[in-house]
């Protein structure tokens, strides 16, 4: 047969157009945009390119203490007065707005976090804007939520949230306290602001009193004025463990509400009986997804001896077709890694996998010269007690081990300070209940990964942190109830 | 006929379940993918060189079979350079006919046997009505498997019914239509494709395309796996063919996708794929044209056979 030309996909770039980022964001306070007190201002880089992409206010103390003033007296002047309806009417005017400017919000997403645009796109962007639907609908309804009870709102809530899921983390955190009552200050992750500041340019859009939602910028100081002040009611923060534990501390004898979701190394359990093909794809889509940037990843991959061998094969011949690249290209499966930082930290885990002793392997596809980029990396042969078993490494690498029984594998999954996600893969319906209520996780899928939905509660044990966000437990951080 | 008669071994029904809703997330996943600028163009062609042009009706005719023969060949020759399509699928007795209307060209005569569309006869019938097809010179034949007898359990004589007729094909490649759309469930499906390549099938088929619910990408995706993980046991290539319900180039081209990412760049060719289909080829054609002149152009200029 003669040689033909091998078919392959051809470029295809998403416009950045549509983005429309300004050259430089001030902080969103009491309704209108302010200038920091600070007058500084850092880089917002894109980091598939390494290029700028705009300069953002940092708030310092003085900015902090304007933003929480502003949604104190929003919380005494409007929001606490207004009609349970009126407040979902608003909600409900965010969730359109952010469907109406979705392509924008997406484009933005990827320029700034460098996740494919695949997934903006189809994930994030919707996601975020069905949680403001879902919230919405709960406003009025309070009194179904909590049966015989009076859900109290709390007063101003300070909420700061991580790089991965920018946009998706702040509908978490904004819509559920909005319809129960609250206001809010939030501070997002400092490499990946645009989308909040996009959705701040949203509220203002759909006309909320002033100083109801404040969005504040800046690094983990910034975070560190919101959590220490004396008039924020509840604090919510989506992060590392380590900043978590900080935060816990400096809250301790404080009447502040504590809601944490923090890390994870979630337990992916491949039985023999499981549907090979799919539970392949389920792999893929617990490490891949979000460049492994996602704490509720399935990083640590447990499967049966007796279908290791074949299926680590067949998932060495799935992630050989994943493209690796510009995360603007709709065919993009895995982007840019966030920053250059974190491409360090999964470079140094990377090194410590192989002086650990586990088996390397990663895929041969081309990587570009510019941008924070790492191909899909897979361990084998690791043991419970290697460090690249037991610690969060946040990017696409993923460990694998063995087990034999349905007792082993459960002790396995229990034994490490995490217990955020779990997945389950068997043909057997008995075994998954039998897993899933003896596995600590707050999240356990069965024969599926990573899906979310905003009626269904989302939280850890353990060092994954407490409270939950979404569905009707997600309402329970956001009151006192009486 | 060469070799040894396949014996059935009831071992290979051991195959991994298939989970339902992860399959069709995995086919979601395909139609994502942006096919644009050259990519297009060679996909477009590609599809075309694939196409089982068919006509399977009760009044099929020598006039329209030989009109349809005339399109296979000529598909659009305003546009020069583009491929013919794989095959035309006949009945039997148009076979002859197809032939000759085709003769000195490389486009092949497959033609469809054993009872088809039910399968609903007796192997002798089967058989007879398979040997009448390559008698006639079909270069390939479609076969239904017995549903009936599948759905009873009998695998064994499904599996000795396949053997039993790939005997009769002589040089003539078989593909065996499972039907899919009868088979209720993907694991059935994935049961249903096992049995026919271990029975010596060259191609495994959706389907009749007289019933509803004919090619769908999860029910593909799982015959492909089964094929795929087939070749990583045997090193044996089987060919796909899905049929009925492909009308559009975009669908087709999330074929090619699928094809390409489940059982890589060797199957992305006409011995080894292929759709079957009546009016997928003058879509492709309309999309083809739009490429070359920048703008659509009305589906008059495109002949319908």
């Amino acid at each position: 047969m003669a040689k033909k030309k091998k078919w392959e996909y051809s470029p295809a770039p998403e416009s950045k157009q549509p983005a429309a980022i300004a050259g430089r964001y001030e902080l969103f306070i009491n309704g209108k945009w302010q200038k920091p007190s600070s007058s500084t201002y850092f880089n917002s880089i894109n980091p598939a390119t390494e290029e700028k992409l705009s300069e953002i206010a940092t708030a310092n103390e003085t900015d902090v203490n304007k933003a929480v003033q502003a949604a104190k007296q929003a919380y005494e002047k409007y929001w606490k007065k207004i009609s349970p309806t009126e407040r979902g009417k608003y909600i409900f005017r965010i969730a359109r707005i952010m469907q109406e400017r979705a392509r924008e919000l997406a484009v933005t997403e990827t320029l700034d976090g460098g996740k494919p645009i695949r997934e903006s796109r189809d994930f994030d962007i919707p996601t975020a804007a069905n949680h403001f639907f879902y919230y919405a609908g709960w406003a009025d309804k309070l009194d179904f939520a909590f049966p015989n009870k009076k859900a109290n709102s709390l007063g101003v809530a300070g909420q700061i949230t991580p790089w991965n899921f920018p946009l998706l983390m702040a509908a978490w955190k904004i819509a559920p306290a909005l319809a129960t009552g609250n206001t809010v200050v939030l501070k997002p992750a400092e490499t990946t602001s645009l989308t909040t500041l996009k959705l701040a340019e949203i509220i203002q859009e759909a006309e909320l009193p002033p100083g109801v939602v404040n969005i504040i910028t800046g690094d983990g100081q910034t975070g560190a004025w919101l959590t220490k002040h004396n008039d924020v009611n509840k604090i919510a923060f989506t992060g590392s463990t380590e900043v978590g534990k900080i935060i816990q501390r400096s809250l301790a004898g404080s009447q502040k509400k504590l809601t944490l979701e923090l890390g994870g190394k979630g337990a992916n359990i491949i039985f023999e009986d499981a549907p090979i093909d799919q539970a392949v794809e389920g792999v893929v889509n617990g490490i891949f997804f979000n460049q492994g940037h996602v704490c509720c990843a399935g990083s640590r991959l447990y499967v049966q001896e007796s279908i290791a061998k074949k299926f680590i094969q067949k998932l060495k011949d799935r992630i050989g077709t994943l493209l690796v690249g510009d995360p603007m290209d709709k065919n993009t499966d895995i982007g840019a890694i966030n920053s250059a930082q974190q491409l360090k930290t999964i470079q140094a885990y990377i090194k410590i996998g192989k002086a650990e002793g586990a088996t390397f392997f990663e895929t041969d596809c081309v990587l570009p010269k510019k941008g924070f980029f790492c191909r899909p990396t897979l361990f084998t042969n690791v043991a419970q007690s290697n460090r690249i078993a037991q610690e969060e490494i946040f990017g696409p690498v993923l460990s694998i081990l063995t087990f034999r029984t349905d007792d082993e594998v459960i002790e396995k999954a229990n034994n490490s300070p995490y217990g955020l996600s779990a997945g389950i893969w068997t043909d057997k319906g008995a075994r998954i209940f039998n897993l899933s209520k003896r596995i600590r996780a707050g999240v356990i899928w069965a024969n599926t990964y990573n899906l979310f939905d905003p009626t269904s509660p989302f939280g850890g044990y353990k060092e994954s942190g407490f409270g939950r966000e979404g569905g009707l437990q997600g309402l329970h951080p956001y009151v006192q109830l009486s | 006929m060469t070799g040894k008669k396949p014996v059935f071994n009831p071992q290979i029904l051991n195959h991994p379940p298939v989970e339902q809703t992860g399959v069709e997330e995995r086919s979601v996943r395909f139609t994502k993918r942006s096919i644009k600028g050259p990519s297009k163009m060679q996909g477009l062609e590609l599809v075309l060189s694939m196409i089982d042009l068919t006509t399977l009706e009760g009044k099929d005719t020598p006039g329209k079979v030989n009109q349809l023969c005339t399109k296979a060949k000529h598909l659009h020759d305003h546009i020069p350079g583009l491929p013919t399509v794989a095959a035309i699928c006949v009945y039997p007795s148009m076979v002859s006919v197809a032939k000759k209307a085709l003769e000195g060209t490389k486009i092949n005569v497959a033609s469809v046997a054993t009872a088809f569309p039910s399968g609903q006869s007796s192997l002798r019938i089967k058989l007879a009505d398979t040997r009448l097809a390559v008698e006639q010179g079909a270069d390939e034949v479609d076969m239904v498997i017995s549903r009936g007898k599948f759905h009873a359990g009998e695998y064994a004589y499904v599996f000795d019914e396949i053997a039993a007729v790939k005997a009769a094909c002589d040089k003539a490649r078989l593909k065996v239509i499972l039907e899919t759309g009868e088979l209720g469930t993907l694991d059935q499906v994935r049961k249903a494709s096992t049995i026919a390549i271990a029975a010596g099938a060259d191609f495994i088929k959706t389907s009749t395309g007289k019933i509803q619910s004919a090619a769908t990408l999860p029910v593909t995706l799982v015959m492909l796996e089964t094929i795929r993980d087939h070749f990583q046991k045997t090193g044996k290539k089987v060919g796909m063919k899905p049929a009925g319900g492909i009308s559009k180039s975009k669908l087709a081209l999330h074929y090619l996708v699928m094809v390409k990412e489940t059982l890589g760049d060797v199957w992305l060719d006409k011995h080894w794929f292929r759709f079957g289909a009546s009016s997928l080829a003058n879509d492709v054609l309309m999309q083809v044209a739009k490429e070359k002149a920048g703008n659509y152009q009305s589906p008059n200029y495109f002949s319908i056979d």
